[in-house]
């Protein structure tokens, strides 16, 4: 199956609205996420990153421009139609006691359950199937406050299988996660893309790991944004742009940064 | 130890065995065997049987409804403003309801020349509707603002000073008020399950019975705004219009019982405290039957207590309340900290 488009923006404008006016963010973006493909947001902090991420999942309207999802434009899906489309996983974690990972799993079925939010025997097999893929069996009976943040990071993933979405946004996924846990999550979301041609948008600052594991980079740097492949990327001096300063050089032939010490 | 289904069901006995214990006991004797023959239709004891159908099964009917709702609209509270300190006062409705007494109490007399807390039964409907006047038209505000503003607690802020408001304006009209009213106005204060009585009660009953099931229309929504509000939207919820709704259904409930029994206090806050660590579950279609369950069962021993032989019916149900509530929410807040902190 080719990777096809799921998301394309066009002269997207972005930023916040508030009572003294519109503040802009970052103006004419023209990119594309494709099915298949995990695709890696960076960039310093205050670029916008989040505000991109946010606006892309109908949290923040957009300021301008189009945003379009499977074929539609996004302000043409309804919270239900949508909640179909884009699955998300956030930085905060919720504050929930008492309830186990296999009852919020199943939160991630609500779009599909009726009035009363009750699950069919058809509802039961893809959350079991959501909690095998992440690999989060022998967790399925604790209570969320019980797990470490790279654990709950992997509920709130499963939620997003559950809620079978064929786009899935994380904001920093892997930020409070220690190292191991950090490749463990990217390489299941790697993992997710290729076995079932979901396309996962994520931000991070995780900048090695997204060189070695990204099929493509959305690279945000001074109000504009950059797209290619970490090689494209590499080659033209985007990347360098962003990583070299005093002491810290970027090898483009190996995607390496190097620390002079 | 018991599944689910078996807590709801060993509730459900608790409430039975306090209704007949609310019943039996107070300040006049009546034998197991009277009260039961009262209750199936015998009328022979004129005095046995007024004290029954007219004080004892009124107020333990009152009790119950009045439980139900400030406890699951107690459970509503703390679910939309992911506060564990949350309950039925805390928006301002309950104020609202004092307000609109105080008001009615407070100014009838300096205005109107007549003095309500003289004129028996009809004060009583006055006090009622001005009660739930009050309380719908804070809720009116506050439902007003929630849909403007988009943080929780920003809206909890709102809530807490429009109370302190209230209290300000009660406080100038207490002040310029007649000694009599002003008690008048204080006893409505201290909550009693007793106040409402013949037809208001059963219209309150009744009322009641046809409100409180609609707090299971909520179900789901409250489910997803456990997780937040973005969380929620992106799972399909329309977060600003379920918001609304639960307000709007927690508040009506609030309102109602306020007017009919004054502001009853701790039984909203402490029920769903309660019921969360006893079913050790946040889902609420176990949380919502469990704390209109717990808050009649809480509300039955509440009024049993106040009732018991040498307190004769005067101690207000606030004290009890308070009494019995405080320590719950303490114990359970402290558990909770231990276990995390074990953790």
């Amino acid at each position: 199956m080719e990777n096809r488009a799921t998301i394309q923006l066009k002269n997207l404008s972005i930023g916040y609205r508030n009572k003294s006016g519109v503040k802009e963010v970052t103006t004419n973006i023209n990119a594309s996420l494709n099915s298949g493909e995990l695709t890696c947001l960076i960039g310093p902090n205050g670029t916008g990153k989040s505000t991109l991420l946010k606006t892309l999942c109908a949290f923040l309207p957009k300021l301008g421009g189009e945003i379009i999802i499977d074929g539609n434009p996004l302000e043409s899906y309804s919270d239900k139609e949508f909640s179909k489309k884009i699955g998300v996983v956030l930085t905060h974690r919720p504050q929930i006691q008492n309830m186990t990972v296999e009852e919020l799993v199943s939160l991630g079925r609500s779009p599909y359950t009726g009035f009363w939010g009750k699950l069919e025997k058809e509802d039961r097999e893809i959350i079991s199937n959501a909690i095998t893929q992440i690999g989060i069996e022998p967790l399925k009976e604790r209570m969320i406050q019980t797990l470490s943040d790279g654990e709950r990071q992997k509920v709130m993933i499963a939620k997003a299988i559950a809620q079978q979405t064929p786009i899935i946004c994380l904001d920093e996924p892997t930020a409070f996660l220690d190292f191991p846990s950090k490749i463990e999550t990217m390489q299941l979301l790697k993992r997710l893309c290729r076995e079932s041609k979901k396309t996962i948008f994520l931000s991070t600052h995780d900048l090695e790991l997204t060189l070695q594991i990204a099929d493509r980079i959305w690279l945000m740097q001074k109000g504009s944004l950059f797209v290619g492949t970490p090689k494209e990327l590499a080659e033209s001096g985007n990347l360098s742009a962003f990583i070299e300063r005093e002491g810290i050089t970027f090898d483009k032939t190996l995607l390496r940064v190097n620390i002079r010490k | 130890m018991f599944k689910r289904g078996g807590k709801l069901i060993i509730l459900v006995v608790l409430i039975l065995i306090l209704l007949i214990l609310n019943l039996l006991l107070g300040s006049v004797k009546i034998p197991v065997n009277d009260t039961l023959s009262i209750l199936f239709g015998d009328r022979s004891n004129e005095i046995f049987s007024n004290i029954i159908l007219k004080s004892r099964l009124p107020q333990a009917l009152v009790a119950i409804v009045a439980g139900a709702g400030l406890a699951v609209s107690g459970l509503q509270m703390q679910t939309i403003f992911r506060n564990p300190l949350a309950g039925p006062s805390v928006l301002g409705i309950s104020n609202g309801a004092s307000l609109g007494v105080a008001m009615v109490v407070l100014m009838s007399s300096s205005l109107a020349g007549v003095s309500l807390s003289r004129m028996g039964y009809v004060g009583d409907a006055a006090i009622s509707i001005a009660a739930i006047i009050g309380s719908l038209a804070v809720m009116a505000l506050i439902v007003y603002i929630a849909r403007k503003v988009k943080g929780n607690v920003t809206l909890l802020i709102i809530g807490v000073m429009i109370g302190y408001l209230v209290t300000a304006i009660v406080g100038v009209l207490k002040f310029f008020s007649s000694e009599e009213d002003v008690k008048a106005y204080v006893v409505w204060g201290l909550g009693s399950f007793a106040r409402v009585s013949g037809d208001q009660m059963l219209l309150f009953v009744t009322m009641m019975i046809l409100l409180l099931p609609l707090s299971f229309l909520l179900v789901k929504s409250l489910n997803l705004m456990l997780l937040g509000d973005d969380y929620a939207k992106n799972l399909g919820l329309n977060v600003s219009r379920a918001r609304t709704l639960v307000i709007l259904n927690s508040g009506v409930l609030v309102a109602i019982v306020t007017a009919y029994c004054g502001p009853i206090m701790f039984i909203g806050l402490a029920v769903p405290h309660l019921c969360r660590a006893l079913f050790k579950s946040s889902d609420h279609k176990v949380l919502v039957p469990a704390t209109m369950l717990a808050g009649a069962a809480l509300a039955l021993l509440c009024s049993l207590v106040a009732r018991m032989p040498g307190f004769e019916g005067a101690l207000p149900v606030n004290s009890v309340t308070a009494l019995i509530g405080a320590p719950i929410i303490a114990s359970v807040i402290f558990r909770k900290r231990r276990e995390s902190d074990g953790e």
